[in-house]
């Protein structure tokens, strides 16, 4: 089986959330492409799983979903608290910890 | 027997295992050195007896050096050397040093000396420190005082003369300081253990010395093998001895702590200048003879030494007038007397011997009488303030003018007879130090008038309120004593007995006739005394005195007060360039060397400065690296995996 495709689209998804990432201001637009580079991995993992006829990719990325939940937990939690606080959800003004 | 040019020899040391009473020469040390310890340990328990215990134990060691002194008497000539092994000390390597102890005719006077007037002075003590809270722990360090010049007189090899040595340093320093409150007095007894331990470096130099050249220190060992060491090691050897030697008598150029350690109490002053303490460089010289006699560059040396103390001391004597001072003054000069006879050789150490016998006696007596005079004058020691005390203080006058008679040599006295011997023997080796030292016994004559007359005769000069009165009884008859002994000393050279008891350690000396007869010397050596004392009088006795010292004077009074000068020489040489050093270290270590250690974490921090811009707080500048980390690592990956 060919998974060229697969991870081609895995790579664009990639290059789309590493740009959001680095690109948008709203720490939820920040957080989803964070989650967006989080599942083009897991594409990537399953797509190798495929090719190679074991499970070791899809329990990987079984992991990768796991912590993606928490870590959607915590952040969104940070989020709302930062968002709270300065009434504002953009990243370039929680810069308070620096030099 | 070490055979010298011109038929001189010198003994060996030989000595013999003790046995009898002999055996018993350790507890001479013990017996003081205990009182040290139940004084300084007991504290204030010991307070209510223990200046009659410090004073009964020295007295003990005194009865014992007596029966010794007689035992030794009854031995044949050749058979007056003991020694007493007491244990080894320790032993590394080759150095295998035993606490051995030697009595022998040099040791024995020295015992009777320091044992005999130590005792008076202790007795003196009693009274002259009553009013004293902190009498008990003077007895103490009395006592440790005595017990440390038993040790170093009677010590075998040069280690334990050099326990004594120091012992005798730590007891001066603590005494000579023992009115700590004063700050004059606190710094005098620091002066004096400073300077001492530069003479101390000149003695343990030479003790590592006779260590490398003789494997030993033992008397017996080095004088058996000085002969096959080669003159310049002799010679080094005896100026190593010299230097230590002139720490500890106060000779020049290390005179100076002399005249400051008269802050400690008078009993003190005695007891430094007349039984230990400055004896010691003079016994270190005449012990070592045979290093000395092999050396005769360290005994010229020797000789140039005496004479310049001669005439210093005597310098100071002539202007100071502090009583004690002047004392002290006169000591030195009296000390340079010893030495020269010292370094005169095979003829002059018996001599020397003789003439620091008759000093301990006559210079007890008078520092004991100075302290009487203070005590009844308000603890004044300006003799400007004095004037006619005779009439208040009968016996201390009395005893005084015996112990001035013997130093100024008057006929029949002690102290004329020892002096005469010198003056005589420095003659028949070289008339021109024999000028020297008759001239230093007229300028004796001149500067004991003076105190002489300040002090008793004159006009009366003190206050209203002072009522000088005769010191109690506890007081006088130590100075009886002393005075007795400062008249008869002479005895001891009758036949020439001390010369003969000397001569197993001494050696026998070639007879060398001085130039003229023995007679005429003597009574040019009287002649120019009587000229000394009658320049005193007409200057001193015949007019009144000045309560208040004279300020135009010469340059010579003046050069007299200062010391000549001796504090600004050590300052000028010493004190000051050694405080530049300090400073000048101090600045190195504050520039340079913190300089060093604090610029490596300035440089850190600075740099740190510049590194820390990166932590900008935009978390997307942060991700930004991150991506850009992880590129790099998977490039290199690639590059890697791809070639």
């Amino acid at each position: 089986m060919n998974i060229t495709a697969y991870i081609v689209l895995s790579g664009i998804l990639f290059t789309i959330g590493c740009v959001g990432v680095l690109t948008r201001r709203n720490a939820i637009v920040v957080f989803m492409c964070v989650e967006l580079m989080l599942n083009a991995s897991n594409l990537a993992l399953v797509a190798f799983a495929k090719q190679h006829g074991n499970l070791d990719g899809q329990i990987a990325a079984f992991f990768v979903m796991v912590v993606a939940a928490a870590e959607v937990v915590v952040g969104l939690a940070i989020i709302m608290t930062i968002f709270r606080t300065r009434r504002s959800a953009s990243v370039d003004d929680a810069s308070l910890l620096k030099y | 027997m070490i055979a010298l040019h011109g038929g001189e020899t010198i003994p060996v040391v030989d000595p013999t295992s003790a046995d009898g009473v002999f055996s018993l020469l350790w507890l001479i040390i013990a017996l003081p050195l205990a009182g040290a310890a139940i004084l300084l340990i007991g504290g204030k328990y010991t307070d209510k007896w223990g200046h009659l215990l410090g004073t009964a134990l020295p007295i003990g060691s005194f009865v014992l050096s007596v029966v010794m002194f007689f035992s030794l008497l009854g031995r044949a000539d050749d058979d007056r050397q003991v020694s007493q092994h007491l244990y080894t000390w320790f032993e590394v390597g080759h150095l295998d040093v035993g606490m051995d102890l030697l009595y022998d005719p040099l040791s024995a006077l020295f015992l009777l000396l320091i044992t005999g007037v130590g005792s008076l002075i202790h007795v003196y003590s009693i009274g002259y420190m009553s009013h004293d809270p902190r009498r008990r722990r003077f007895f103490g360090y009395l006592n440790l005082f005595v017990s440390a010049m038993l040790m170093l007189v009677l010590a075998e090899n040069y280690l334990g003369l050099f326990l004594g040595w120091e012992g005798v340093g730590l007891a001066s320093y603590l005494l000579i300081s023992f009115w700590q409150h004063k700050p004059s007095a606190a710094a005098a007894g620091k002066k004096a253990f400073v300077i001492n331990r530069v003479g101390d470096m000149g003695l343990s130099l030479a003790i590592m010395m006779f260590f490398v050249l003789f494997g030993s220190t033992s008397f017996t060992v080095i004088s058996e093998n000085v002969a096959n060491a080669s003159e310049t090691q002799v010679t080094i050897l005896g100026l190593l001895l010299l230097v230590g030697a002139c720490g500890k008598s106060a000779q020049f150029p290390l005179q100076a702590w002399l005249l400051d350690a008269m802050e400690g109490p008078t009993p003190v002053s005695a007891l430094i200048h007349a039984a230990t303490m400055v004896t010691a460089g003079v016994y270190l010289i005449v012990r070592s003879n045979f290093v000395f006699e092999l050396a005769p560059h360290a005994q010229t040396a020797v000789v140039v030494v005496a004479i310049i103390s001669i005439f210093w001391g005597a310098w100071i004597g002539c202007a100071k007038d502090d009583i004690k001072k002047a004392l002290a003054g006169s000591t030195m000069s009296q000390i340079g007397y010893m030495m020269l006879a010292a370094g005169l050789g095979v003829a002059g150490y018996a001599f020397a011997i003789f003439h620091l016998l008759m000093h301990g006696f006559f210079k007890a007596n008078m520092f004991l009488g100075a302290g009487s005079v203070m005590h009844g004058m308000d603890d004044d020691v300006d003799m400007r303030h004095y004037g006619m005390v005779r009439k208040a203080m009968p016996i201390t006058y009395l005893t005084f003018a015996m112990g001035y008679l013997a130093i100024i040599g008057f006929p029949g006295f002690s102290g004329f007879w020892s002096k005469d011997k010198i003056i005589e023997t420095a003659l028949a080796d070289n008339w021109l130090v024999g000028l020297c030292a008759l001239l230093g016994a007229g300028v004796t004559g001149f500067y004991m008038t003076r105190m002489m007359l300040m002090t008793f005769f004159t006009n009366k000069r003190w206050e209203k309120d002072v009522h000088p009165h005769e010191s109690p009884s506890v007081m006088t008859v130590p100075l009886i004593v002393l005075a007795a002994l400062s008249v008869l000393g002479g005895v001891l050279i009758l036949n020439d007995w001390i010369v003969d008891f000397l001569a197993p350690v001494t050696g026998v000396g070639a007879h060398e006739d001085p130039p003229l007869p023995a007679l005429v010397i003597s009574i040019i050596a009287v002649c120019v005394v009587a000229v000394g004392v009658a320049l005193a009088w007409v200057l001193i006795g015949k007019r009144d005195v000045p309560r208040e010292a004279p300020q135009d004077v010469s340059f010579v009074t003046r050069a007299g007060r200062e010391e000549v000068y001796g504090n600004l020489i050590n300052d000028t040489l010493v004190v000051n360039p050694g405080r530049h050093a300090v400073a000048g270290s101090l600045v190195l270590d504050d520039k340079v060397v913190d300089g060093v250690l604090t610029g490596g974490p300035m440089a850190v921090g600075a740099l740190a400065t510049v590194g820390r811009r990166v932590q900008n707080g935009y978390v997307r500048s942060y991700a930004l690296s991150l991506l850009a980390g992880t590129l790099i690592v998977v490039l290199a990956l690639l590059a890697v995996n791809l070639t």
